[in-house]
């Protein structure tokens, strides 16, 4: 199963490659990963999306925890949560096409970031699904780069993750 | 008052009440070196390789409750350590290595003897440091300290490039140190722990199964009270061997893969299973899967969260420092009054004797050529029990733990998660360093001693006098075992051709060499060793080629499904 792990850790030089060795030689899955700063510049805050069953989450989790680094460790998927993920994406856009693709950004709430008389790049927010329909929804051939973050991840609510 | 690096780093070890520095110098730690030769409360002892210095100061914590100090240079002064760092790191042995680095100003420009210190080392620590200001020093040793030695230990490695070993700051050593991110549990939940009481009331086959954790947490004597209390059946890890008294009728003998035939079916047939300070290592229970049991409940005391529901899934977790939650346990089962059901126990150990009686350790004793395991009993005879008994990796390592007696912990010093063969030797130089007086022996093969026998240099340097029993019988045994049963008996490089002459070997260093052939001399030989005390004696014991340990569970097995003699 899918499960979105959200961790706090102290913000210092090779904290990220622990956790990254750590999924490699345990033999973990990452789906993606992404991290950066808090409000609190000593800490840094990790998102991972990876996959297995409840109990490789267990011993990821507890793995995770067992890092001297790792402050906190939270299973956002254990309870309601809100996930994003962002795009940016290198169209086509001449002629006619020009006016389709505007018309598609909005539809996805996207923005048009750059112009050139040939192409647009449209910034995209959402679940990674959303980005994946987008993908879909527009023209294949028009599509000339795409570069995406990995999901970055919130409980709902209260809840919240604190050193 | 402002100091070097160098002089902070020697200054903390102090502090640290650190006897002994295992190492080797080389130019990024030439600063350090430097300043350990102005003083003589921190003594250093110098290794023939940076792999020993590791084991030493291996030997040196295990057969002790301090932590372990190994000093060495960068590049390959860190590479030849690793293999150390990783055996400590799998036994969670507490140890703090400093190791040198290129200046800061030639990190990651490839530059002579640099290597990824922190890099190389990451899945093989506790932690690691690269301290790159001086001001950082002092704090980060002590947090290295405190990290190796508390929670489950392990080894943590503090990196210091040259500039900073000559860099000038205030010393300012802190006394102690709080980490947001690093708050081990020590006492044991309390609702878990109630919880164990009632199904340990309620046991009609129970089983105490114990490891490494009851020795590192110092609590063999609280264990040896619970087990007696109760009446229980105990067995140990090769880790946890000495943890309970070998000697007591209530031990069935180690378990395992090579562990005794009632151990390892009261293993797989208990209804309450008790885990102490042991985690289920597939040496210890074979394949999961065949030894999963529906009508067994575990309860698994561990200080490591992770080491609990790993490979078993347990009822009863209990996540605490062995010794505390041993000494709650004990508490509450005085008192309540009730006891199990005596009438089921005394059916239980009506079975266990049965499956002793078994005779599961026996072997030709009539044989012309030496037994390798006869050699280790008369050890036993000869010490009395009384020696710290180091070990290599091998054959001679399962009829040690099989053969020799412990009854006390922290006697039986071996590479039990990583297996590395060259530890032995290293070891009990550690082991002879913190206790001078006390009869050291090192177990171990041809094999094994030669990779690292360079270090009865430094056993010469140091006068250790340790005993060295070589089971020489000309190949890697565990190996040939291997390739007997599992591999149509092609012995594919296994042979150990071209051996040296052991006695020769012993007396170019300055030792004391003995060949022992026939299994009369075996006796008087180990007699005459142990009655020099202030020689090293390398006993080489011309052993029986054919010999294999047994019982044995073969790779992927359940513990029932033993090949025994």
């Amino acid at each position: 199963m899918r499960h979105i792990i959200s961790l706090l850790m102290e913000n210092e030089p090779g904290a990220l490659s622990r956790v990254a060795g750590l999924f490699s030689a345990r033999g973990y899955n990452i789906e993606s990963l992404t991290v950066a700063p808090t409000e609190d510049p000593t800490l840094s805050r990790m998102t991972i999306v990876t996959s297995g069953s409840d109990d490789v989450i267990e011993q990821i989790t507890k793995q995770l925890n067992k890092l001297i680094d790792v402050v906190k460790v939270v299973d956002l998927s254990e309870g309601e949560h809100i996930e994003r993920e962002l795009m940016l994406v290198k169209v086509r856009a001449v002629g006619k096409d020009r006016e389709e693709m505007k018309r598609m950004a909005d539809i996805f709430r996207g923005r048009i970031i750059d112009v050139t008389d040939k192409a647009y790049t449209i910034e995209l927010t959402g679940t990674g699904s959303k980005l994946d329909a987008f993908l879909q929804a527009i023209e294949r051939s028009a599509i000339l780069e795409t570069v995406r973050t990995g999901a970055s991840g919130i409980a709902r609510g209260e809840r919240i993750l604190k050193a | 008052m402002e100091m070097t690096g160098a002089e902070i780093v020697v200054r903390c070890l102090q502090e640290e009440k650190v006897d002994y520095v295992f190492g080797y110098p080389g130019g990024a730690v030439l600063y350090i070196y430097d300043e350990l030769f102005k003083q003589d409360k921190v003594k250093h002892i110098l290794v023939r390789h940076e792999q020993a210095a590791l084991h030493a100061a291996d030997g040196y914590a295990r057969a002790t409750e301090k932590v372990g100090v190994a000093l060495v240079t960068s590049g390959p002064g860190v590479t030849n350590a690793v293999t150390g760092i990783a055996t400590a790191y799998m036994d969670s042995i507490p140890m703090v290595v400093i190791t040198g680095q290129v200046p800061t100003h030639a990190i990651g420009q490839d530059a002579f003897q640099e290597c990824d210190t922190v890099g190389i080392t990451r899945p093989c620590v506790k932690h690691n440091f690269l301290v790159k200001d001086v001001k950082d020093l002092a704090t980060t040793i002590k947090k290295a300290f405190y990290i190796a030695s508390t929670g489950r230990p392990g080894p943590v490695v503090v990196d210091i490039p040259k500039d900073v070993t000559t860099a000038k700051c205030e010393f300012h050593y802190p006394e102690t140190i709080s980490m947001r991110s690093y708050n081990p549990v020590v006492k044991g939940h309390a609702g878990q722990i109630r919880k164990a009481v009632q199904l340990i009331l309620e046991a009609k086959r129970p089983m105490v199964y114990t490891g490494g954790g009851v020795i590192l947490s110092n609590a063999s004597e609280l264990l040896t009270e619970f087990v007696r209390l109760l009446g229980f059946p105990c067995t140990n890890t090769l880790m946890g061997l000495g943890g309970f008294p070998a000697t007591d009728p209530l031990f069935v003998g180690m378990l395992g893969m090579h562990g005794t035939y009632e151990a390892n079916m009261a293993m797989q047939h208990c209804d309450v299973l008790v885990a102490i300070g042991a985690r289920f290592d597939d040496r210890v229970i074979g394949n999961p899967k065949h030894f999963y049991n529906p009508e067994r409940r575990i309860i698994h005391i561990d200080i490591d969260p992770s080491s609990i529901s790993k490979r078993v899934k347990v009822d009863v977790p209990i996540v605490g420092n062995v010794r505390d939650v041993l000494e709650e346990l004990l508490r509450l089962l005085k008192e309540t009054r009730e006891r199990p059901d005596p009438q089921a126990l005394k059916a239980w150990w009506t079975q266990i004797e049965l499956w002793r009686a078994r005779d599961c350790l026996r072997y030709d004793r009539s044989s012309p050529i030496i037994k390798p395991q006869y050699v280790l009993e008369k050890l036993y005879e000869v010490t009395q029990g009384d020696a710290y008994v180091t070990s290599d990796v091998g054959q001679h390592q399962m009829w040690a733990a099989q053969f020799y007696k412990f009854d006390k912990p922290r006697r039986w010093i071996n590479s039990g998660g990583l297996g590395t063969m060259g530890f032995g030797l290293p070891a009990a130089m550690g082991v002879q360093l913190a206790h001078p007086s006390a009869t050291v022996v090192c177990v171990t093969g041809e094999a094994s001693i030669q990779m690292c026998i360079q270090e009865l240099s430094t056993c010469k340097q140091y006068r250790l006098p340790i005993k060295i029993v070589n089971l020489n019988n000309k190949y890697l045994g565990m190996v040939r075992q291997w390739q007997e049963f599992f591999h149509g008996n092609r012995y594919s490089e296994s042979y150990m051709d071209a051996l040296p002459d052991f006695v020769k070997l012993a007396e170019s260093y300055g030792h004391v060499g003995m060949k022992i052939e026939k299994p009369g001399d075996v006796e008087g030989a180990l007699r005459e060793a142990f009655s020099m005390k202030d020689r090293l004696v390398f006993m080489d014991f011309i052993t029986d080629q054919t010999e294999n340990v047994f019982p044995m569970v073969p790779g992927g097995k359940g513990l029932s499904e033993m090949i025994l003699v």
